[in-house]
């Protein structure tokens, strides 16, 4: 089913190919910051890790822009979705679903090296939401398996920004529901702000990604498994269209951030949320704790809102939260349409230690039988 | 039978040690039956079983510790899990809801069945047959699991002054478990007979019990203070760790805020009740539920 697609790809590949080749001249002629400028900015790369966790990164700005050097390699792989085993046939940035966080500073240079290597069956790309023209690099990193690109763009915005693979037409939807989504964080220089600009600084940073699969069942009605993405396409787009998620999750899989894999954090400590959703809305909220500044639209050019119970985030888009523990526990963060929460997955746990205080809650008393005086 | 808090729980225990010399007797005349189940007849003993239900003392949830229970007369039991052929005939019969579930070996254990469900089961193939079948209780159900019984695998004590250290720990202990959810449905006799040859104890179909949920107020010296709390709209479910579930759930699972590790599947297996006492005990069941409706 490819080989017309492919054929299209391979010739929208030759003619970005040409246009990039008249890039420079026009760049050079409009722009004050020429490539011969950015060539002299200091360079540092970056080894990306995979979500929830989060590279290394200053909070605010040491120095004057840079360009940061990324490299992602593109993975189609099964993936295990829920505890019954069912399969995704995923396609990945970097091998995990969602693809890493990226961070950034405002006017920082962000170069990626996106690889397709030869053993995946598709051509892929990447298209940054915090990136400005050339369908956010969409058009300009269009690869075929055994190939490899390189973008650079400025990050112009402060921000939570998704990323997500856009390879042209049906193939668009189909590969950011197999997974391939992330986020980039572009933090302001002088690092994040309340509504009265003092600053807001957190001890830690986790990446939640949200996706919402469409797995096609057998008659019985069980998960069917495919040998490759390509077998499983008609019957997933089927699913698609119903608009119906078979599973709503965190970070890939059901429970992929519980148990085992539940979140830590002590009371008293600041922890800064990502959320990306690239298809569909979604709605944050931490059970038995709040947003404390939360960028909804996830864009720090706007003030935060305070004290939030449940938070949207756009599907397509990505926004920020904190928050300070106050209460030793087991919190839930969960997507609060509950039932994609509890049936469809949408569920993580963070493990908080820490001295209870009985002043914010305390049981005055124990479940016991009814008075009857 | 030194825990069990249900009157109807006392008189079956009672009739299983008056007439265990009539076992395998048909004393009237059985209507023809469409199954049989092989059972298994577990011999008298004694062993520590730690009581069901919550403990509390000081408004925190305590250990009880292991209390001592004694069984005079034999357990007969089935074999295996009622299969999903075997419910099936319920089914059929009009007498038994179907269950909740997508797969169709009859020679397997029939899961998705809410207490209700078993309880309904049970009615009808005791009617059936003329025979005393019920669900044993969870004291029985550890007797003849042996060294498959796990009970209440998470610690239960607990700091007064900070409810999140027991509630982190439990968390943690779930963990330890290590256990991966075993979804698949695997015929009847998969997970092998224990030391008293009943199969499939502890597997991955979790199994209705009659117990109730409990709550037991203690001063400090252990002494129990005021009446205990019972919700039999709550029953135990005992396998891989024993699982408190509302009588009407057919699938227990986790999620959202619910911080538990849930049953992979709930299924059933009947106690019988020899001769005499069956009829005693099923008068005792109907009159129990002429109470309650």
């Amino acid at each position: 089913m490819f080989t017309r697609r492919q054929a299209l790809m391979t010739a929208g590949v030759a003619s970005v190919a040409a246009a990039v080749a008249s890039i420079p001249a026009a760049a050079a002629a409009k722009e004050a910051v020429a490539p011969a400028d950015i060539s002299r900015l200091p360079r540092q790369k970056v080894t990306l890790v995979a979500p929830p966790y989060v590279h290394a990164h200053d909070q605010v700005a040491k120095g004057g822009p840079k360009v940061v050097e990324f490299t992602m390699k593109i993975e189609e792989k099964p993936v295990v979705i829920d505890e019954e085993g069912t399969t995704l046939q995923a396609m990945t940035f970097n091998g995990s679903i969602p693809g890493p966080l990226m961070v950034v500073h405002e006017d920082d240079y962000v170069e990626l090296t996106l690889i397709n290597p030869e053993s995946n069956s598709m051509p892929h790309n990447i298209d940054f939401h915090a990136s400005t023209g050339g369908l956010g690099g969409g058009a300009l990193t269009l690869i075929n398996p055994g190939e490899q690109t390189k973008l650079r763009f400025k990050a112009t915005r402060a921000g939570t920004f998704v990323y997500h693979c856009a390879p042209g037409g049906p193939m668009i939807p189909w590969h950011v529901v197999s997974g391939m989504s992330g986020a980039i964080m572009v933090l302001p220089r002088e690092g994040l702000k309340d509504e009265k600009g003092e600053p807001v600084r957190y001890d830690k940073v986790v990446y939640i990604g949200e996706n919402d699969f469409y797995i096609p069942r057998d008659e019985d009605g069980n998960f069917k498994s495919y040998d490759s993405p390509a077998e499983s396409y008609a019957d997933t787009v089927e699913v698609m269209r119903g608009l119906v998620p078979t599973h709503v999750v965190f970070n890939g899989a059901k429970g992929a951030l519980t148990g085992d894999n539940a979140l830590k954090a002590k009371v008293g400590e600041t922890v800064l949320i990502v959320h990306s959703q690239a298809n569909r809305d979604t709605r944050p909220h931490l059970i038995g704790g709040h947003g404390d500044h939360v960028w909804e639209l996830g864009k720090f050019d706007n003030p935060p809102a305070k004290d939030l119970e449940t938070w949207f985030i756009r599907g397509g888009s990505a926004g920020a939260a904190t928050y300070t523990f106050l209460q030793p526990g087991i919190y839930a963060y969960v997507n609060h349409n509950l039932i994609e929460a509890v049936e469809l997955g949408a569920t993580a746990h963070f493990v908080v230690e820490g001295d209870w205080n009985d002043d914010l809650m305390m049981q005055v008393q124990a479940p016991s039988p009814i008075a009857t005086n | 039978m030194s825990f069990s808090y249900t009157w109807i729980e006392a008189v079956a225990a009672a009739s299983v040690s008056v007439v265990t010399a009539f076992t395998g007797i048909a004393w009237w005349n059985a209507p023809q039956m469409s199954t049989t189940f092989e059972t298994v007849l577990v011999s008298p003993g004694a062993f520590d079983f730690e009581p069901t239900g919550e403990f509390v003392a000081n408004g925190a949830e305590i250990d009880p510790g292991d209390r001592p229970v004694v069984f005079r007369r034999p357990i007969e039991i089935m074999k295996f899990q009622v299969t999903l052929g075997d419910y099936q005939r319920c089914v059929s019969a009009g007498q038994c809801e179907a269950p909740n579930t997508r797969y169709a070996d009859t020679e397997a254990p029939v899961v998705g069945i809410s207490y209700l469900d078993a309880e309904a089961y049970a009615d009808w193939y005791s009617d059936l047959t003329g025979e005393g079948w019920r669900l044993p209780a969870p004291e029985e159900w550890a007797f003849v699991a042996a060294e498959r019984f796990a009970g209440e695998v998470f610690t239960r004590g607990q700091d007064p002054s900070n409810p999140a250290i027991a509630w982190i720990r439990r968390y943690e202990e779930q963990i330890l478990l290590d256990r991966e959810p075993d979804p698949v449905i695997h015929p009847a006799g998969h997970f092998g007979p224990n030391s008293n040859g009943v199969a499939d104890l502890g597997g991955n179909v979790w199994e209705w019990t009659s117990g109730c949920y409990t709550r037991i107020e203690q001063d400090s010296d252990g002494n129990s203070v005021g009446a205990p709390y019972q919700n039999c709209g709550i029953r135990i479910a005992e396998g891989v760790h024993r699982a408190y579930m509302s009588n009407f759930i057919r699938n227990g699972k986790s999620g959202g805020c619910a911080v538990g590790t849930p049953p992979d599947h709930l299924g059933f297996r009947l106690v019988k009740d020899a001769g005499f006492a069956s009829g005693l005990a099923r008068l005792g069941q109907t009159v129990t539920k002429y109470l309650s409706h």
